[in-house]
């Protein structure tokens, strides 16, 4: 049995500092973890196969500048896409009409069931299943316009359509996680003011709806430009491309992937801050 | 639609329910209403929780779509179209252009939270009524004056106790300049220290003569407000009639039973 403390049994004077001696673990994984941190550091500056004369060099020549851009636009394409037809669908999952829940069920479970590399190499070997592309009047054959397949899907499109159409799918979810997450009172609110349901969607749910969506959506966009190098596989032109294109080369792979990661966390570090003043500015009237 | 298609007989009748029936699955929540409501009136809607007061008021602004019978609002039946002696649904633009007409004061307030108060009142005689902002604005400070909030006008929801944001709430609903007011138990969210400010408000836009249709329990604010009280009970309306008969010498035995559980 244990035994039982009467106030009486209890020490009145306080210790200042009730669980000071309790640090001694963390103090001991903060060592070894500086410990590892300064070995990896002085075995990357020591490496004598490692040329940052190399790295220097490359880091602002002119194809991987260019091949930065293209990821930077590529990935903002495949958002912009990814925002808009991900919307699209989540309000068609959403709707009444059973042919509209239908299609965009089927959008979702196709475009995020197939891995996004093969939705990429599809896209960028489209001129296999069709040669053309045309535009013509339905059920006669006059043809307004008509164009080589791989002229209008060039590598770039086609990862632009890549991103975005997958991208897409994984918004859907989210932004009907967002419109879900606002409360059925705002809706009716809105209603019986008279609103129509675009209105009160557009001006009510929608924004209410976006503080929830924003967080999942810079995760999604950051995910995303690290998956614009997937697009490599179909010479899409961007960073990666780039780096792998110099590195065939001058056979310098380390350093020109460090060229490569140093421009990806320059990118998402500025994503992310645009991410952080984004919800400053949509939690205007909540409190925390 | 097997709903009769007279017109309202009373002239002063603003509002008129003819046969109306609600079901939701199999439970018949309201089971053939029959009421009248006339211009300027104050109607006091009181009864046990599950009754169907609430759906009856939402039935009012076509927040819900009645299996049967017609609401009438002036001369025309809310979100229908008579046609050569048929009722024919209404396209969902016509239905919101009716609901204009009729203000609607929750339990929850539900202001919209993103934007501040004076936003909250703008936003539908911009949006909707395609009203000019700086007239609004206007109209929306005279009203904040009139709630006793003037000085709360760019303050956001959050900010605000609960009686104040009823008090926005029903702001934001006559600034659409309603023909009727419907109100579902205004203050049953509130601290009690907080439900006086509302009722005050209340019982100032009873006096310029707004009709109003209010569901709650204050049974002195009924008693003193109210042109009529009506008594709903398991989706019917037992007993209709002026405050003092109703409260003071109920003609049915479901009504005491009522009246006496409140008061304890
Ligand atoms: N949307 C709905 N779906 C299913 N049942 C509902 C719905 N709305 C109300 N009800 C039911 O209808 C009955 C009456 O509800 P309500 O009109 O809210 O009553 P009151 O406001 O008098 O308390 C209750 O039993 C309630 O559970
Ligand atoms: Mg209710």
């Amino acid at each position: 049995m244990s035994q039982v403390l009467t106030p009486k049994d209890v020490p009145l004077r306080r210790d200042r500092q009730p669980y000071a001696e309790r640090h001694w673990g963390t103090w001991a994984g903060a060592a070894v973890a500086m410990a590892i941190v300064a070995a990896l550091i002085a075995s990357l500056a020591t490496n004598k196969n490692l040329d940052y004369g190399v790295i220097t060099r490359n880091l602002t020549a002119g194809p991987v500048l260019r091949g930065l851009l293209t990821t930077f636009v590529m990935s903002i394409v495949g958002m912009v896409i990814g925002l808009v037809l991900g919307t699209l669908v989540a309000l068609a999952r959403m709707s009444s009409n059973r042919v509209l829940q239908a299609v965009a069920f089927a959008y979702i479970w196709f475009f995020r069931g197939v891995p996004l590399l093969v939705q990429l190499l599809v896209w960028g070997n489209l001129g296999l299943l069709f040669a053309t592309l045309s535009l013509r009047i339905p059920f006669t054959q006059i043809v307004l316009v008509e164009a080589n397949t791989n002229k209008v899907v060039t590598a770039t499109v086609a990862a632009c359509l890549g991103l975005g159409l997958h991208e897409a799918a994984y918004m859907a979810e989210i932004v009907r996680g967002g419109i879900l997450a606002v409360d059925v009172g705002q809706g009716e609110a809105a209603t019986a003011l008279g609103m129509t349901s675009s209105l009160a969607m557009r001006r009510i749910v929608l924004p209410q709806a976006l503080r929830v969506i924003i967080p999942p959506t810079g995760n999604q966009f950051i995910s995303l430009l690290k998956a614009s190098s997937l697009v490599s596989v179909i010479a899409g032109g961007d960073l990666l491309t780039a780096v792998e294109n110099i590195s065939a080369v001058n056979y310098r792979t380390m350093e020109l992937l460090a060229v490569a990661s140093f421009w990806y966390l320059v990118i998402v570090s500025v994503l992310s801050i645009g991410q952080h003043f984004l919800e400053r500015r949509l939690s205007r009237g909540h409190q925390r | 639609m097997t709903a009769q298609l007279e017109k309202p007989t009373a002239r002063e009748a603003l509002v008129r329910l003819s046969g109306v029936r609600k079901s939701f699955g199999d439970h018949e929540v309201l089971r053939g209403v029959d009421l009248q409501i006339d211009r300027g009136e104050v109607l006091c809607l009181i009864g046990p929780s599950g009754s169907g007061k609430s759906t009856l008021l939402r039935c009012i602004n076509e927040l819900e779509t009645v299996d049967d019978g017609v609401v009438f609002l002036e001369d025309t039946p809310i979100g229908h179209i008579a046609e050569g002696g048929r009722l024919r649904r209404m396209r969902p633009r016509m239905v919101a252009r009716q609901r204009r007409e009729i203000g609607m004061v929750f339990q929850r307030f539900n202001l919209f939270p993103h934007m501040t108060v004076l936003e909250n009142i703008v936003e539908a005689p911009v949006r909707v009524r395609r009203e000019p902002i700086g007239e609004v604005r206007e109209r929306a400070q005279g009203l904040l004056e009139r709630v006793g909030l003037s000085t709360h006008a760019d303050h956001y929801p959050a900010q605000l106790s609960g009686g104040q944001q009823q008090r926005v709430a029903i702001a934001r609903a006559l600034a659409m300049r309603p023909k009727l007011m419907l109100f579902d138990e205004p203050t049953s969210a509130l601290d009690p220290e907080l439900v006086g400010e509302v009722l005050d408000v209340m019982r100032g836009l009873a006096r310029t003569g707004m009709t109003m249709v209010v569901v709650t329990h204050e049974m002195g604010f009924a008693r003193d407000v109210a042109d009529r009280i009506a008594f709903m009970d398991d989706g019917t309306i037992v007993e209709i009639g002026d405050p003092a008969t109703v409260l003071g010498n109920p003609s049915h035995q479901r009504t005491r039973t009522f009246l006496t559980a409140i008061r304890r």
